[in-house]
Formats: C-alpha cells, structure tokens, sequence
C-alpha cells in the first residue's frame, strides 16, 4: 500500500452487529459483562438495551484499518475515544459504517482519520491510526 | 477519589501469558478478519484490561461504574502465537471531572525484555 496520498478519502465498509456477534466477541476476548448479552440486566441498570463492547466496535475499525494497510502487522499505533454506545436489539442486524481519511504520508508510514457511525450517528470519536506503507 | 499517591504506582504482573494460535484466531474471527496468525491490532486488551484492574484494586473505586473513555494502542511488535508475555500496568493519571473519576492506566506488554506493546486505557468511574 504505498499509493496512499494526503487527503485521500478511502471506501467505507459496512459491518454488521448483532446479539449473536456480540456473544462470539465476549467469548473470544474474554469481556462476558452481561450489559452486552443480556436485555433485562442492561435496561436494569439504566441503558436502552444491550449495548456492544466499546472494544469490539474498536476492534471492528481495527479489521477496517488492517485490510487498508494489508495486513495486522502493519498497524503501528490506534486509538479512539467511546463516544456513543452502539444499541444492539434482539433480532437486529445493526450496521457500523467505517471510513477513513488519509491525513499525512512521511517516512514509509501514513496517518489515517477514522470515521465510524451507526444511522448516520458518529459512535466512536478521535480515531486515528499510522500505519505502515 | 483515588488516592493521589496511587498515580504512578506500578503493577508488575506476576504470570506470564503464552499467547496461543487459538487465542488470536478465535479473535480474529470474531472481527471478520481472514488472516487468523497475527493478532489483530486490539487484541492486546484481552491481556491489559486484566492487569488495569488488578493496579486499581483496593483503589476504592467501584467496578460497577465503570464505563471505557478511549483507549489507545502503540504496537512496536505485532503479536504472534508462543510470545511468552509480561504485563505491567501503571497508573498514569487520575482527575476528577464533575463528579467522575478519570483515570488512564498504560500496560506495557513486555516480551524477551523489550515492549511489544503499549496500552493506554482511560476508564471514566461515574459519580
């Protein structure tokens, strides 16, 4: 990937969360906090309804970012800030839209600004990532 | 609030963690991602988030109102299966926010001597 160049709008992908997705994160990353499996425990302690692990919609991005550098290993720094919890309802495939904006190229590395939203509202804030070329 | 004299205080994990080949592909998979052997630029929370709880155990705050503020990942060395890991975990700051308290703990996942991986979780403890 070295024909990135500053100002550069990559194509968005759309991913897909659900309850189903939501249960295979928990068991792969360990986190099984019930407000992202279970409706009654979510809504009893004050939240819409179930809602996705921050770091699972993260580690979404971080997929995003990966295929743009072509590969995992390329990733040299990430970060983004929680901004909107993503709702996730029983038998509902929620769609998060991911896209990037190429912010500067030096040195064989290039700077990416990330955008990630769920209908249109934006979930994550302050996302960045470098990436090798 | 956290007690001041915390900020700074270092938790050396005690354990190692080998990181298996099922580990990082049961991850991947879960983020859609094909390529199964390096672990995905995330993966380092499943081993740091851990080990900010253990540095902020017996802080006084409550678990139960927590929520994740950002979180941040500098990666020198990208994970693979049989890295033989050492976590350590330092509290970098703590401020109060209306109420909340706001703290940002730094893992630093260390392999043969050198730091694969630096994690920065800031973790919003709700009023």
């Amino acid at each position: 990937m070295s024909t990135l160049t500053v100002g550069q709008v990559l194509a968005p992908k759309t991913y897909i969360i659900n309850r189903a997705a939501l249960v295979t994160y928990a068991n792969a990353s360990g986190d099984q906090n019930p407000i992202h499996q279970n409706e009654e425990f979510a809504k009893s302690v004050g939240l819409e309804n179930v809602i996705a692990h921050g770091m699972y919609t993260m580690g979404l991005v971080g997929q995003y970012i990966s295929e743009i550098a072509g590969s995992s290993s390329k990733v040299k720094e990430f970060s983004a800030r929680f901004t909107k919890p993503v709702v996730v309802p029983a038998d509902t495939d929620v769609e998060l839209v991911v896209s990037a904006t190429v912010t500067e190229v030096v040195d064989g590395s290039a700077k990416l600004e990330v955008s990630a939203t769920c209908n249109d509202v934006k979930v994550l804030g302050m996302t960045k990532a470098v990436i090798l070329l | 609030m956290l007690n001041p004299d915390l900020v700074g205080s270092t938790f050396e994990g005690a354990t190692c963690t080998t990181i298996s080949a099922e580990s990082i592909a049961a991850f991947a998979v879960a983020l859609g991602e094909s390529d199964t052997h390096i672990a995905p630029p995330t993966y380092a929370i499943t081993i740091s988030l851990e080990q900010s709880q253990a540095v902020l155990e017996g802080s006084g705050l409550d678990w139960s109102r927590v929520v994740h503020g950002d979180q941040r990942f500098a990666i020198n060395k990208p994970l693979t299966a049989g890295m033989v890991i050492t976590c350590n975990s330092t509290i970098e700051s703590a401020r109060m926010v209306a109420g909340n308290v706001i703290v940002t703990v730094r893992s630093d996942l260390i392999e043969s001597g050198e730091v694969a991986v630096s994690s920065w979780s800031t973790l919003v403890f709700r009023a």
